[in-house]
């Protein structure tokens, strides 16, 4: 199973420079997992090394942010659309 | 140069005020030459007076928004309460897009002090704030 994934301005030189793709998978993890196995660039800026995550990256799933859904867990069916934004942080500190 | 009306300046002042003591934050929608169509508030989800982070929900929305009404996601603003409107090692090492208008909203002391930032590869560039020409 395929999904369309959303991809930000500043991950697109890594994947070509295309702002949609068509990935598989059936979870977050597997969908992340298999863009970064395609797109090699991308390694380091999606999961971390123990397959959880990226601290500043938002992943949606349609609407809703995977964090509530089960991370890397959390489910995807046919014709979602999964986004990814960088999170927006800084400070004073 | 980032263009901003006065109305959307203390828009920003407004949300960074509101959210003492901690940072306030929010996002800037506009078009690429810089002009600035509405400034959108959000909760700084850091919850915390040193670190601030853009709600996921408002960042999704607003790219959307962009997109439904043929905008851009022109850059970010954020307080400083009690230092200076320049930004910190932590604004510099996670600023995601060379594009963006980095806004600092300083609160240290009256009157508050807005400028406005480009980052790029880690170096800081000042960049001039002005009112739309009417």
């Amino acid at each position: 199973m395929a999904c369309e994934v959303r991809i930000p301005t500043v991950l697109r030189p890594a994947v070509g420079g295309v702002s949609v793709l068509t990935i598989e998978g059936t979870t977050i993890g597997e969908i992340l997992t298999n863009l970064t196995t395609q797109y090699p660039a991308t390694k380091g800026q999606l999961l971390n090394e123990d397959g959880t995550l990226h601290r500043f990256l938002n992943v949606y799933v349609n609407d809703d942010d995977v964090r509530y859904l089960g991370g890397t867990d959390a489910p995807v069916a046919e014709g979602d659309e999964v986004t990814l934004l960088p999170a927006v942080a800084g400070g004073a500190q | 140069m980032l263009t901003l009306t006065t109305a959307q300046r203390d828009a920003m002042i407004a949300t960074c005020i509101r959210a003492l003591p901690n940072e306030g934050c929010g996002l800037l929608l506009g078009t690429s030459d810089g002009v600035v169509h509405d400034v959108v508030p959000s909760v700084n989800i850091a919850d915390s007076a040193k670190v601030y982070e853009i709600e996921p929900k408002v960042l999704l929305r607003t790219y959307r928004r962009a997109d439904d009404e043929g905008l851009e996601v022109l850059g970010v603003f954020h307080s400083h309460t009690h230092s200076e409107a320049y930004p910190s090692p932590t604004d510099i090492g996670q600023a995601p897009d060379p594009t963006w208008h980095y806004v600092l909203v300083s609160l240290k002391e009256l009157p508050t002090v807005v400028r406005s930032f480009r980052i790029i590869d880690g170096v800081v560039t000042e960049e001039d704030v002005v009112s739309p020409s009417v």
